[in-house]
């Protein structure tokens, strides 16, 4: 087991094209960080760079306290579980996990062990003797974790390896990760675009954007304080709500908006901060239309039309509306919910007193 | 040309991989088709001891050649007629084959096993069965009164000959034929049938137009057979006779060569059957990329 | 689809056993003539149902060949081709999986040089530098040997680009997961590459094969010694003969095709998918 040390790592491919541009991270050991956003963000490459599986254009990786930059995969102490899992398809599941120990000169008793243990640990046992096209593709997945699993490596790397599961066994083996990296503690990360998969996961979330990083931290100060505009509409569902802090006055915001930050001209609501009926806290009032609405089971989603504008937003809301679609919906967010940013860097803008779900974080959000 | 996103590091592996493939290539292809191009410029004196530099007098006096010029039109006569004669049995074996359904299997299993039958061989067995004091078929043609010799008789060589390169080349045609209509959809012909037209009019409305790129296809596969794999039909038959009736190029190449060691003259042939080959090659590939496309 | 034509299907029927009684006919009358006694065959016309003589026949045949001086027999010249099949087979099979995996898996100078000049070889078969290559392996001192008649036949670039075309199928996790498990190139040719492409190569076996066996020419121009004589080869010497026994010819015909068929039989499958695929 180890740490993970990124330190300025770039990845630039033929004819200039920079998918990483610069990326600073340091992995505690033990750690389960995701690296999430939208596809082409170069957060697969990224993981591919620490697997050795791309080469680094600049920068130094570090696994351990040994610089790894030039090292063949196998020499990296990492085992990596793929997207479409690359079972080999002629061999047993027992050789497919057996299959790296060999060629890393284990004794036989010692292979059979490790593989029991592992087999043993992912239900897989009765398997063993298959080949990978006769098994389902939720033991195809536990297959490919096994085979991370019996290296005992100093490092998991995970790429979008869920993503080609159904919904509810995607749900299903997320818990089950979770567990056995808690029980393991073995240093992983973890590619995926699925922004839920990786509040759930990770110990830390890395946001990326256009290979660079957008932030770092927990789930929940990612989530209390996006740290820019991109954070907060990829982090969070439905996304949250952008209206310019102009509009928002003209609507009549009573002062309340008279001390945002400096440099504040946008602010972001998230669609449950936004209530139908008024808080006691100060607040703002808007009109709208109710134009759609989805119900999603205990909650339902409105998408409004805003008085004077034509800003997409969506209010989430438990249970039914009250209106019907068509008619005039006003509704009420506090003062605390407020995201303030500015629009031409997309960053934010500091901090609002008492924001809601913010209580005692340290200041780790921005990098 | 792609490679793997991922490939493996090594200076030395890849040419050393390559190595036993290139060699051979070198030597035996590449270096012979040299020596093919620099001796069609020259020509040896009588005993063979000197040669000289004549430009593309070889070329120039094979264009003039009687019996080259009768090679040429002898090898499209042949390549043709046993395109055709192959082609159109395959088409029907494969068409009628391709309605069953219990038998298919066991038709297509009695048709397909002539492939692997060497040319050579196929040329013995059917120059036996006309052979014109025992053969079994001038036997039958007499009874009809037609007096069978493909000794004496150029067209009786020459359709002998297209029989025997036909029949082994059956197979081959039949298989490709039978896989481009598994491949039409079956909802093409049932709405052709709904629009009233009965199975022979499907055939030509329907089954031949989308047959169009594997019989373009196998035309370009059969003239190639024909010109170039037909050395043993041609050798173990009618040896190019009777008169040069059946002397194919590819035939006469070797006879220049081998029996009658006119070197120059045969480099010469041999550089005029390479550019055959390029061009075959370039329309068959050419249209491989429309056979995607279409 | 509903289509009730009982005499369409009759005269399907009737088209189909009139055309595998054309083609099988040949080697009917192969089988027929090779079963007669010496002398049945000179009387003018063949016989159309077997004779009695077929085995003492083949095993004349088999032992000593047509009953003269310097003939070779059957069984030498039967075992000759198979060795001429299977190291043109076993030599081009090996020499275009190498290429393949080169041009596929590696990286380096010259690749598409090396990929044009292994395309080369297709526009220049034997037959059109026959005479040439005879010298280059005349002056190899490979004449008379099976050295001399496999390996000038064992480039191959069909099958490269048929393996070619077959490894850039393969997922590229499969590298990827085989380097993070520690195989080198080597370990990756032998325990993923090869087992994967064990199909593949079987198909290209049996079509290979054929074409080894059924070699004409190229034997013909560089043996002269009847230790090397090929079947095909031999049946062509027999029938040059003043007078061929054809009784013994055809008993050779049948030997010589025999092989070659039972491959084609017994690995139908594997046959259709090699000489579809080659040709893609």
């Amino acid at each position: 087991m180890a740490s993970i040390t990124l330190e300025g790592l770039k990845k630039t491919y033929a004819g200039n094209v920079d998918a990483v541009k610069g990326i600073d991270l340091h992995i505690e050991d033990g750690e389960f960080v995701v690296l999430v956003g939208p596809s082409g963000c170069g957060k697969s490459t990224l993981l591919r760079m620490v697997a050795g599986l791309e080469t680094i254009t600049e920068g130094t990786l570090k696994i351990g306290e040994r610089v790894v930059n030039k090292l063949e995969p196998a020499e990296r102490d990492i085992a990596m579980v793929f997207q479409n899992y690359a079972l080999y398809p002629h061999m047993t599941v027992y050789n497919n996990l057996a299959y790296g120990l060999k060629n890393r000169g284990f004794k036989k008793d010692e292979i059979e062990k490790r593989v029991r243990v592992a087999a043993k640990m992912l239900e897989i046992e009765e398997f063993l003797e298959r080949k990978p096209r006769k098994l389902s593709g939720g033991q195809r997945q536990r297959v490919a974790m096994g085979r991370a699993l019996v290296r005992e490596p100093a490092a998991f790397l995970f790429d979008e390896p869920l993503s080609n599961l159904d919904a509810k066994l995607r749900v299903q083996m997320r818990v089950e990760i979770k567990q056995l990296q808690r029980r393991l503690k073995t240093t992983s990360l973890y590619v995926t675009h699925d922004q839920l998969e990786a509040m759930t996961l990770g110990d830390r979330l890395v946001v990326l954007n256009a290979g660079q990083i957008e932030q770092v931290g927990t789930p929940m100060e990612i989530y209390a304080r996006p740290a820019t505009m991109f954070v907060a509409g990829f982090i969070g569902s439905p996304a949250m709500n952008m209206l310019p802090v102009a509009y928002l006055k003209a609507q009549g915001a009573n002062g309340l908006l008279d001390n945002l930050p400096e440099g504040t001209d946008i602010v972001g609501i998230r669609p449950d901060d936004m209530h139908l009926a008024p808080p006691a806290a100060p607040h703002l009032v808007v009109d709208s239309t109710l134009a759609l609405y989805e119900a999603a089971g205990a909650e339902s989603h409105l998408y409004v039309t805003l008085a004077d504008s034509d800003q997409p937003t969506v209010i989430r809301v438990s249970g039914q509306p009250p209106v019907a679609e068509g008619e005039t919906l006003r509704f009420f967010v506090p003062r605390d919910a407020l995201h303030p940013f500015n629009s031409a860097t997309g960053k934010r803008m500091g901090v609002l007193e008492n924001t809601a779900l913010e209580t005692s974080l340290g200041d780790t959000a921005n990098t | 040309m792609q490679t793997k996103r991922m490939t493996f590091p090594g200076k030395w592996l890849p040419f050393a991989l390559l190595a036993p493939q290139v060699i051979v290539t070198l030597i035996f292809f590449i270096w012979p088709a040299g020596q093919a191009l620099y001796q069609s410029l020259l020509r040896e004196d009588a005993f063979g001891l000197r040669s000289t530099f004549v430009g593309l007098e070889n070329f120039a006096r094979l264009f003039r050649d009687g019996s080259y010029l009768n090679s040429m039109s002898v090898t499209l006569v042949f390549a043709v007629g046993t395109t055709l004669v192959s082609m159109s049995a395959a088409l029907l074996l494969a068409s009628t084959v391709n309605r069953m359904i219990r038998s298919r299997s066991t038709y297509t299993t009695l048709l397909v096993w002539p492939y692997a039958i060497a040319p050579a061989i196929a040329g013995v067995l059917w120059w036996f069965i006309f052979n014109p004091s025992i053969g079994i078929v001038p036997y039958m043609l007499e009874m009809v009164g037609y007096q069978w010799n493909h000794r004496n008789s150029g067209s009786d060589a020459m359709l002998l000959v297209i029989l025997a390169a036909a029949w082994k080349q059956i197979s081959y045609n039949f298989l490709f034929f039978l896989a481009g209509l598994q491949s039409i959809p079956q909802s093409l012909i049932e709405a052709a049938s709904i629009d009233g037209a009965g199975p022979i009019k499907r055939f030509w409305t329907i089954i031949f137009p989308l047959l169009t790129p594997t019989t373009f296809f196998l035309m370009v596969v059969n003239v190639v057979y024909a010109m170039f794999d037909t050395f043993g039909i041609i050798h173990t038959t009618t040896q190019g006779g009777p008169a040069q009736a059946t002397n194919t190029l590819v035939y006469k190449v070797y006879a220049d060569g081998f029996v009658g060691l006119n070197l120059g003259s045969s480099a010469a042939q041999s550089v005029i059957l390479m550019a055959i080959v390029v061009a075959l090659t370039v329309v068959q590939f050419r249209f491989i990329e429309r056979r995607v496309n279409y | 689809m509903v289509e009730n034509r009982p005499w369409a299907n009759f005269f399907a029927h009737t088209v189909l056993i009139i055309g595998v009684a054309l083609v099988v006919f040949p080697v009917y009358i192969a089988l027929v003539a090779s079963t007669q006694a010496p002398g049945e065959l000179m009387r003018g016309t063949l016989p159309l149902l077997p004779g009695s003589h077929g085995l003492e026949n083949y095993a004349l045949m088999w032992q000593s060949g047509v009953s003269k001086a310097n003939s070779t027999s059957a069984a030498q010249m039967l075992w000759n081709s198979f060795i001429m099949a299977m190291a043109i087979t076993v030599g081009k099979l090996s020499i275009s999986l190498l290429s393949a995996f080169a041009i596929v898996y590696f990286r380096f100078r010259f690749r598409m040089f090396f990929f044009w000049l292994i395309f080369v070889t297709l526009m220049l078969p034997v037959e059109v530098r026959i005479i040439p290559t005879f010298q280059v392996v005349a002056d190899l001192n490979m004449l008379n040997s099976f050295a001399g008649l496999s390996i000038p036949l064992i480039a191959s670039a069909t099958a490269t680009f048929l393996f070619r075309q077959f490894f850039m199928t393969i997922p590229e996790e499969m590298l990827e997961a085989a380097r993070v498990d520690g195989a080198g190139p080597f370990k990756f040719f032998k325990d993923i590459l090869m087992p994967l492409s064990v199909t593949n190569i079987a198909a290209l076996f049996v079509i290979m094969f054929i074409y080894g066996w059924n070699q004409y020419l190229w034997p013909l121009l560089i043996t002269t010694d009847p230790n090397y004589t090929t079947i095909v080869m031999g049946i062509q010497r027999m029938t040059s003969e003043e007078n061929p026994q054809w009784h013994l010819v055809m008993a050779a015909v049948v030997m010589a095709a025999l092989p070659p068929v039972l491959v084609i039989l017994f690995m139908q499958r594997l046959f259709v998918k090699g000489l579809t695929e080659t040709e893609k």
